[in-house]
């Protein structure tokens, strides 16, 4: 058992709890500002009113979350050094420019267009606000672009050598491009576009079930189920291509993920099992024989080492890693009945009717988030106990702080994040279960509502009426 | 290459950053410093309305320096963090709440739409208060040993790191003040220009106690302006003398815009000299220094290789994004008036 009160495991604490958070914001933002950049494309070749609705639901809900994840974005940009300041300082040669090029490609762009997608209605032409859209949404690619960069030569380094125990780069392409990234690239941003169509859909079905159905709520639904239908088996190919990368360059990893404490050729598939790390053994194992080298290794016989060829404290955390990877393909089998369900209700015209699965929808929401947590814990407790994987060990990468400090200021984060989070968890569920509006009925909603900082009352709104070139900017009441 | 002194460029660009973003998010956490004070509610919406659609991007210029400083100065990042962990994590609290502010502010209703307020206001006072509270530290220099920081955790709360606290309070509320003048009208307006007046008189009064404070205490700081008290060595301090002498030249000049009711723009933009010029004469008592007076940029500079793979893309990147940030403000110029259409 860990030593709650060890500094080290204060700032792993810390760490996990703020980064945790964080991911769910950018998790649900990538997606959707490449939703919205298609929404408002649409809604701009087509005419068709429904996108333009959909755009004005979605933004709102879009501009909370940024919000979000800007400010507890912020606080890991200065975590590094407050907590992991050796780790700062041994490895800034190689992931001090990535992290630089982050701010420099993609937060400034970020930032600055989407003041133009928020409030630049009637400042802007058409055109240049979509481009405003697509800029966003380019930017929160180019974002995780370098974040995973990062974050996947801590994986698998490459392109750097050690003089001093510092890191220096010999090849800035072998850095970027390191084994494990294109991987680890495309599995998130897929990751990031099914949370996303899985909150959409969630909100289609909760609208439908509701009674609140409109031609947006249905766009809403069909357009996620053949977005998923499309996506969640990209997403399993992604995601055993990165599988397959792990047992390349992470071993040990893959033996924590898989349950395997004994190398077998042909080794089987464990479907449940209560891993024992002090026995080295797994309790209630339910396998599928050879299956699991047939999987990983494309051949039956093929041999995959066992935890036990690495001396215990080179083993990971075995029980987080082996339950989390479960958690998360869990959630992609369900994701990929969900979708093809949904395929064969849209074929027979059941789509919007059938309310068994419009619950089953609604209770999906969450789960791409709860994928992409478990996922991560999966890659970053599985790297345990390295920070650069085989060559940092975490215990060396603290800062020079002691225990009181970390645990007050991860008793304060804590305090901090769950008061603000679900108080905008609450807003844009307020936002969701009010749906989008058909601006061709405004008499349903009068209220003015102020929203994303300015204030339109209802003479500003007849005004936009009035032009109905520019109807978005009618941030219509409500 | 040995003829281009990298940690030099890299120190001036990350001396630029800095700069920038205590110019634009000193004026955005001025707003909301002064957010309660403002005469009605409607004034506090057009406040926000008025920073809305760029308080993110000028935020952003605080995470350039903090991942600039990584990535240039990796040593002296790991060695001033710890350092000031306390105060670092202060402002990042401040800064989530005042952050999130904006949008919760307008979905919420009764209570929560003045705890929102609240939040803004002291999220923007204590962000400020912590980044006065990490400049105080720096001034009286941070003890380091092989490198790394040695010092308690308390090392960055002393009677004049608190004094440059509340000074950092005053100042980034006479950038908003002077900001509102250019972006508000009539009631509003007239009580802007009252606040920069109030917050104009308190900012000299802290330069000037500033400017006696650090001689008298003989820092290092004053030292390098040929001040070892009560010995002034005036071949050091007489090239420099322009920086404060300009400096009360821009309160002057001030003071006089703000009592012209028809200028609107002059204030901010003499408001901006005036930090400008504090900054230029910080910079004077810090260099060659990253870290006071321990840590030199040439000592903690990151290898070459890394610096100038940066540098590269920074040379082209930093310019296009002056420039589409420049589009923003123009995009967004002008008075804000909710009932013309804002939006």
């Amino acid at each position: 058992m860990p030593d709650i009160f060890d500094m080290l495991f204060l700032a792993r604490a810390q760490f996990a709890f703020t980064i945790a958070f964080h991911i769910i914001f950018p998790s649900f933002t990538i997606g959707l500002a490449s939703y919205l950049a298609m929404l408002e494309g649409l809604w701009l070749k087509t005419g068709k009113e429904a996108y333009l609705t959909l755009y004005r639901f979605w933004i709102k809900i879009f501009a909370i979350t940024f919000g979000m994840g800007v400010v507890s974005g912020v606080v890991m940009s200065y975590q590094f050094g407050t907590n992991w300041s050796r780790f700062s300082e041994v490895t800034g040669n190689i992931l001090g420019p990535l992290l630089g090029y982050e701010v420099l490609t993609a937060f400034f762009l970020e930032a600055s267009f989407l003041a133009i997608m928020l409030f630049g209605w009637n400042r802007v032409g058409r055109k240049l606000h979509f481009a405003s859209t697509c800029i966003v949404a380019i930017g929160t690619l180019i974002s995780a672009f370098w974040i995973l960069a990062a974050n996947s030569w801590m994986h698998t380094p490459a392109g750097y050598e050690i003089r001093d125990g510092i890191f220096y780069a010999i090849s800035w392409l072998e850095i970027i491009f390191n084994p494990s990234f294109p991987y680890r690239f495309f599995h998130m941003v897929l990751a990031t576009y099914l949370t996303t169509a899985f909150v959409v859909v969630a909100v289609a079905a909760y609208l439908l079930i509701s009674g609140k159905k409109n031609p947006a709520v249905i766009t809403m639904m069909k357009m996620g189920i053949i977005f998923t239908c499309i996506v969640v088996p990209l997403q399993m190919i992604a995601g055993h291509e990165h599988g397959v990368s792990v047992f390349e360059h992470q071993p040990v990893k893959l033996a924590a993920m898989e349950g395997h404490w004994e190398t077998h050729t042909g080794a089987p598939l464990v479907l449940f099992a209560l891993p024992d790390e002090e026995k080295e053994k797994n309790h209630l194992e339910l396998a599928i024989p050879k299956l699991g080298s047939l999987i990983v290794a494309h051949d039956i016989n093929a041999e995959i080492r066992g935890l036990k060829e690495w001396p215990q404290e080179e083993r990971p955390p075995v029980a987080i890693v082996f339950w989390s990877f479960r958690i998360m393909v869990g959630i992609g089998i369900l994701m990929l009945f969900t979708a093809f369900a949904g395929l064969w209700l849209f074929k027979t015209g059941k789509l919007d009717s059938n309310k068994n699965y419009l619950r089953l929808c609604l209770l999906m929401g969450p789960t791409g988030f709860i994928a992409v947590i478990a996922g991560w814990f999966t890659a970053e407790v599985g790297r345990q106990p390295y920070t650069v994987y085989g060559l940092m060990k975490t215990i060396d990468s603290t800062s020079p702080v002691t225990a009181n400090s970390v645990g007050m200021s991860l008793i304060v984060f804590a305090f901090t994040y769950i008061v603000v989070f679900s108080a905008g968890l609450g807003y844009i569920l307020k936002l969701m279960n009010k749906g989008p509006v058909d601006p061709s009925h405004p008499e349903t909603d009068f209220e003015s509502k102020p929203v994303l900082g300015t204030r339109l009352d209802i003479g500003d709104y007849e005004h936009q009426l009035k032009i109905s070139s520019h109807p978005i900017t009618g941030e219509k009441p409500g | 290459m040995e003829s281009i002194d990298l940690p030099l460029i890299w120190a001036a660009i990350l001396a630029i950053a800095v700069f920038m973003y205590v110019l634009l998010d000193g004026f955005d956490l001025g707003i909301g410093i002064l957010f309660p004070f403002a005469p009605k509610d409607e004034d506090r919406d057009l406040m926000m309305a008025s920073v809305a659609p760029v308080w993110d991007g000028n935020e952003t210029w605080l995470v350039l320096g903090g991942g600039g400083l990584f990535a240039a100065f990796p040593k002296a990042y790991a060695a001033l963090m710890p350092s000031i962990y306390m105060p670092v994590g202060f402002m990042l609290i401040a800064l989530i709440f005042r952050g999130v502010a904006f949008e919760f502010r307008f979905s919420a209703k009764g209570v929560m739409h003045r705890v929102w307020n609240q939040a803004f206001h002291w999220g923007s006072t204590v962000a400020a208060f912590s980044q006065g509270l990490i400049l105080g530290a720096m001034v009286q220099g941070i003890a380091l040993e092989d490198g790394r920081f040695a010092g308690g955790m308390f090392d960055w709360l002393t009677p004049f790191s608190f004094f440059t606290g509340c000074a950092l309070v005053w100042g980034y509320a006479l950038l908003g003040s002077t900001w509102l003048i250019i972006k508000t009208e009539n009631e509003l307006l007239h009580w802007s220009r009252q606040m920069a007046v109030v917050s104009m008189i308190v900012v000299i009064i802290c330069l000037v106690i500033v400017s006696l404070v650090v001689p008298l205490m003989d820092w290092t700081a004053a030292n390098r302006w040929g001040i070892h008290y009560p010995n002034i060595d005036w071949s050091i301090l007489l090239p420099l003398a322009p920086i404060p002498v300009l400096t009360a030249v821009c309160c002057w000049l001030l003071a006089k815009s703000l009592s012209d009711r028809k200028s609107h723009h002059k204030p901010f933009i003499f408001s901006i000299l005036i930090f400008a010029l504090g900054y230029i004469g910080l910079i004077f008592s810090f260099y060659p220094y990253i870290i006071p007076y321990s840590l030199t940029i040439h000592d903690a500079a990151a290898a070459p290789n890394s610096q100038a793979l940066l540098l590269a893309g920074t040379l082209i990147l930093l310019p296009m994004i002056l420039a589409y940030t420049a589009y923003v403000y123009w995009v967004f110029r002008g008075k804000v008036d909710i009932h013309a259409g804002y939006h």
